[in-house]
């Protein structure tokens, strides 16, 4: 008997071996391992075994039951991978066509180059403020030191709503606000942007508006050196680390000493080339210490503070950063230059 | 302001310093070098020739056959200006030359003669038309004879000099004259300034004797000095004068009116001459125009005047436009013989109105509107007479006659080191200190702790002793001032709640695929009423608009944007989703300044979402539109109070608009632009929206607390309604909220459907509503109860049935 089921199990091996199919292999297990099958009569038969051989034989059946069953499943888990196999290749696509977009917009590059020069001041300890675009002469003018006879007045010719209310020619009257409203108390430290206004025939260099940040920083003891070290840190983070800064003589109604800042050009290096007109250097903008006037009529003693006020034209920058040759693109918002800037 | 570097030599050594240097210098100086013009630059073989015969061209009646010695050759050059046939020193471009305007001269056969070179005209050497002199015009340059035959033709013109361009500030008048650059060149090079000579002779009559001078108000003319000169004789000035006052940019005209432009240009004061004999009158009166007089100026205009503009008459007419341009009646011509120079000082505000009103802004009106030396008045009339003496032949009569008198200007400014220090951020000591105060030419007084220093007359710009420090500063170089940085109180830059907020609508429009754009405040009377939120707001109007485009302040965004829109579709830019945010304007009455109310605007048009491989289009519509708009509310914190009502406006579509509300207030509208609309304004079919932004950002509240997470199940239930077409989803989901009492967590529209399985002018709409109970789980028989209720709502409020 035992003999037997040693050939049983031979036999059902070379069945499962040579199954084509899942089918084919459950089929040799209903042969082999079902309730009619041979090995289930072997046992059946063991009645007439004696007591010593009963415990032998019927091991031995277990066994080879056992083996039947493992020799079962290595071929089911062998067809089961196979099919898996081939729903997988069944399920290959073109990895290389184009995914289902989503699409972002842009910030116009106005707006960003304003967000990145705010997160610079920001971290400088800043804060940003705004103030209307239609303003009082009193604020716009009188208050920066620019009384109404002043020849100064003619280099920002002015779209007046009446005698005495215009469109901000620059955001400087928000300083004057702004210290107005601290009522001689400092330190102030704030930058303004925001949209300006001039009388000017739109060209390729010109606009009737445009947008300006300007900032001031009054405090106790503030030095024209300060202003040097301020701009180095903000002209090193927004154009590079590369680049340096010098300060121009220049004049402004409302600072005195007054200075043009230029900025080492990106281009050339310093060298000279022709975005910097062979100089080397590229005026970004203009600065000095708050003249004492300036801060008498808003409020403060200049006995006591001092302080730097700076101004920079936001088209400029965003020009010179992005290498953009004429200023009306800014407002015509065609979506082949707005949609360049979604990165930025 | 055109500064010669040649010119400049006569008042300051300039040996070793190149035009470049100079220029360096000077922008680092603070006055700034725009640019440097070298008009000769690649000119070679421009040289003296002497015409030693000619003779017409046989063939030509208008051209001369002219044989020039060249110094080391005679050659023949043919010439077609009619001075040719009897000049004697020309000037000659020799074949090979480069002539502005890339002109290269050529030896050529003219009608059978030979011509090798050409004999020049001045424009012809890159001199500017406008600035040659009128009877100048066509005709070639005549040398004197001590110009030397063969030698560098260029050199002797002078036109191998190199000109400074500098872009003044309006504060630097003291540098509207070769000797204020050449004092600031001096300060920055510390070397010595040479003054011009100004000894003339004098004749024994007295100009008193010939004129008087009245001056009526002494606020307008605060200085009158008039000069005779007899016996002078009108010709063309020295070439060298001529070539200078090109360089800066003047016409030479004679000899006389030279001078004065001449002496101008040296010391900045504005001088005028006037023909003497026909001056109408042996009395100078200035006063104010009378309304409506009118006078001819130099350049043959008539000119109406007013009482804000000062004359100078004849004590009847007026002969000037004080320090603007003079009367065409007593102008310096030919035959004038004798001549009144004025030297004045007029009141810079009228000046420059006047100039401004009459479009007469001349090199004149500019140095009087930005103010003069006070002392330099006078010595400008000496040194005009002692040009006028050596160059016109001019007998200069004894003295001035004056009225008024001259300002003292003797500005005295104290200042001490420390408050030059502290200012800068510098470590100056005394003994520098005091060299740059030396150097800048002025008067500088120890009194122990501090100065007392004494200002030239020549600067009026220095008034104050922070004027003192950056004068301080720039001949120290700004350059030499140290970095440092602010000590103060730190503190966290911040930006404001209102800030943050506009930045995350920012970003989220952005992210929902919008480009931002900016437009323009100003705009039409017409457009500025389209799409207003306010019906009957007025514009706020310029007071003198540059067109009709750029009238009035914008009261809404959209007519701005749509403009964008046009702009991109006319360059087949077609899916467009736009957004701008900005102020409109708003009249506030009682109120100086208007209201200017921040909104958000939104257009799109075209594909929402392009063609793909895996899907066809999605073009816009409403839904977009409003998709946006409520995303954005969310985002701004707006989760509960926001409704939609349909809307009537004008400029849109009466059957998909729809007005935003939040807690009971319209705050802006939705909808698609009016066919009509979109189809007079050359629109593609555009969707739209406009909020006013204000309502929107409100404060961010920092108490928000999170929702636990259920822990009992939720249950949802779905099903669908069939109600009239007419019925709108809101009402059908406001009945269902009503119905669902306390344990309704969500109700949302998943289908809408109209269609050939229902009874026309029906729809349904199904619904999933979800369930919760954050005490305990909700039985069946629970749900099934509040379900009925629904449904039974439904039936009575909206006649709705369940649909099976
Ligand atoms: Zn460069």
């Amino acid at each position: 008997m035992i003999d037997r089921l040693e050939e049983l199990k031979l036999e059902a091996q070379s069945a499962v071996t040579s199954s084509q199919d899942k089918k084919e292999l459950e089929q040799v297990r209903i042969n082999y391992l079902g309730k009619k099958g041979p090995i289930t009569e072997v046992l059946r038969g063991m009645g007439k075994l004696s007591a010593e051989e009963r415990p032998v034989v019927g091991q031995k059946a277990n066994e080879v039951r056992e083996e039947i069953q493992a020799s079962i499943d290595s071929k089911q888990a062998f067809f089961e991978e196979a099919e898996l196999l081939e729903k997988l290749s069944a399920e290959k696509i073109d990895v290389t066509l184009p995914g289902k977009k989503v699409e972002a917009g842009s910030p116009h590059p106005l707006t960003a180059v304003v967000e990145q020069i705010e997160d610079i001041f920001v971290g400088l300890g800043f804060e940003v403020t705004e103030g209307p675009e239609v303003e009082l002469d009193y604020y716009n003018f009188e208050m920066m030191n620019l009384p109404a006879d002043h020849p100064a007045r003619d280099m920002q010719d002015t779209f007046y709503v009446s005698e005495d209310t215009l469109l901000r020619t620059q955001t400087s009257p928000v300083q004057a606000r702004t210290l107005q409203a601290a009522k001689g108390e400092g330190p102030v430290r704030i930058i303004c942007p925001g949209k300006v206004y001039r009388r000017d025939e739109d060209d390729a260099t010109h606009s009737h508006q445009f947008m300006q940040i300007e900032g001031l920083y009054v405090d106790k003891h503030v030095r024209m050196s300060d202003l040097k070290g301020v701009f180095d840190t903000f002209v090193k983070e927004y154009f590079g680390s590369d680049r340096a800064i010098r300060l121009r003589p220049s004049y402004f109604p409302f600072t005195e000493p007054s200075a043009e800042i230029d900025v080492s050009c990106g281009v050339c290096g310093g060298d000279g080339c022709r975005v910097c007109k062979q100089s080397g250097w590229i005026e970004v903008l203009g600065s000095g210490m708050v003249h004492p006037r300036v801060l008498e009529m808003n409020g403060f003693d200049p006995d006591v503070y001092s302080g730097f006020a700076f101004g920079m034209g936001v088209e400029r920058f965003a020009m010179l950063k992005y290498g953009i040759d004429d200023i009306r693109h800014f407002y015509t918002n065609d979506t082949r230059f707005l949609s360049q800037f979604k990165h930025v | 302001m055109l500064v010669s570097y040649q010119w400049l030599q006569d008042y300051v050594d300039l040996s070793g310093v190149s035009p470049e240097e100079v220029a360096e210098l000077l922008t680092r100086g603070g006055l700034e070098v725009d640019h440097i013009h070298r008009y000769h630059d690649g000119m070679d073989g421009v040289v003296v020739g002497k015409i030693t015969d000619s003779g017409p061209h046989p063939d030509a009646d208008k051209l001369t056959i002219c044989q020039v010695d060249l110094g080391d050759k005679t050659t023949q050059i043919i010439c077609g200006a009619t001075n040719a046939p009897k000049a004697n020193k020309v000037v000659v471009a020799k074949p090979g030359t480069v002539l502005p305007g890339n002109r290269t001269i050529e030896a050529t056969e003219i009608r059978g003669h030979k011509s090798e070179g050409m004999i020049c005209a001045l424009d012809e050497l890159g001199v500017s038309e406008n600035l040659v002199a009128k009877e100048q015009h066509d005709l070639i340059i005549e040398l004197p004879d001590d110009a030397e035959v063969g030698s560098d033709a260029l050199e002797y013109l002078g036109l191998n000099d190199v000109v400074l361009e500098i872009d003044l500030t309006p504060n630097r008048s003291d540098a509207l004259s070769m000797l204020g650059v050449a004092y600031d060149i001096s300060a920055l090079l510390d070397r010595p300034i040479k003054v011009p000579e100004i000894e003339h002779g004098a004749v024994r009559k007295n100009a008193i004797d010939q004129v008087s001078v009245t001056v009526e108000a002494g606020v307008d003319v605060p200085y009158y000095g008039a000069k005779v000169i007899n016996k002078v004789t009108i010709e063309p000035s020295p070439l060298w004068m001529q070539m200078r006052l090109v360089a800066a940019g003047m016409r030479p005209v004679n000899n006389v009116v030279d001078i004065t432009n001449y002496v101008m240009l040296e010391t900045g004061q504005p001088l005028h001459a006037f023909d003497y004999d026909r001056f109408g009158s042996k009395e100078i009166v200035t006063r104010r125009a009378y309304p409506g007089e009118t006078m001819t100026t130099l350049d043959e205009q008539v000119r109406t005047l007013n009482e804000e503009d000062i004359v100078i008459t004849n004590g009847n007419t007026p002969t000037a436009l004080a320090g603007v341009m003079g009367g065409a009646s007593c102008e310096v011509i030919e035959t004038t013989e004798s001549i009144l120079l004025e030297a004045a000082q007029f009141d810079p505000v009228r000046v420059r109105n006047t100039a401004k009103r009459t479009n007469l802004r001349s090199e004149s009106s500019t140095r009087f509107e930005k103010g003069l030396d006070a002392q330099g008045t006078v010595r400008a009339a000496e040194r005009a007479a002692y040009l006028l003496e050596k160059y016109a032949g001019g007998a200069v009569l004894n003295g001035i006659v004056e009225s008024g008198e001259m300002p003292v200007f003797e500005q005295e400014v104290e200042l001490s080191l420390g408050a030059v220090n502290t200012r800068l951020g510098t470590e100056l000591d005394q003994k520098e200190t005091e060299e740059i105060l030396y150097r800048l030419g002025f008067g500088v007084e120890d009194l122990g702790d501090r100065w007392r220093i004494s200002i030239p007359s020549r600067r009026l710009d220095i008034n104050i002793k922070e004027d003192l420090i950056e004068e301080i500063a720039r001949i120290y170089g700004y350059d030499r001032i140290p970095t440092t940085y602010p000590v103060s109180e730190r503190n966290a830059g911040r930006l404001s709640n209102t800030q943050k907020l506009k930045r995350k609508a920012r970003r989220f429009l952005e992210g929902a695929g919008l480009e931002e754009a900016i437009t323009y405040s100003l705009t039409s009377e017409e457009k500025s009423k389209r799409f207003r939120l306010d019906e009957f707001s007025d514009d706020v109007r310029i007071l003198m608009p540059m067109s009709e485009e750029r009238k009035v302040l914008r009261q809404s965004l959209l007519p701005q944007l749509l403009d964008s829109i046009s702009y991109n579709k006319n360059r087949q830019n077609n899916d467009l989703a736009l957004f701008e945010m900005g102020a409109v304007f708003l009249p506030n009455p009682g109120e100086k300044l208007p209201s200017e109310l921040w909104h958000i605007a939104g257009a799109f048009s075209g594909d929402r979402t392009a063609a793909a491989w895996n899907k066809t289009a999605e073009p816009v519509d409403f839904y977009t539109a409003k998709g946006i708009v409520e995303g954005l509310l969310e985002q701004l914190g707006l989760t509960e109070g926001v409704s939609y009502q349909v809307a009537k406006r004008e400029q849109l579509h009466p059957g998909q608009s729809a007005d935003v509300v939040v807690n009971g207030q319209v705050v802006g509208f939705i909808g698609q632009l009016h066919p009509t609309f979109t189809a007079r304004e050359g629109l593609p079919v555009t969707y739209v929206f406009e909020l006013r932004g204000e309502a929107l950002l409100t404060e961010q509240d920092k108490t928000m607390r999170y929702d636990p997470l259920p822990r009992f199940p939720a249950i949802k239930r779905d099903f669908a309604v069939v109600v009239d077409a007419q019925i709108s989803a809101s009402e059908v989901q406001h009945v269902i909220y009503e119905a669902a009492g306390t344990w309704v967590k969500d109700v949302t529209l998943f289908d809408v459907y109209e269609g050939e399985h229902l009874e026309p002018g029906k729809k349904s709409l199904a619904y999933s509503v979800t369930f919760l109970n954050k005490e305990r789980t909700l039985v069946d028989e629970e749900i099934v109860k509040v379900h009925e209720t629904i449904v039974e709502r439904l039936q009575s409020k909206l006649g709705a049935s369940l649909r099976g």
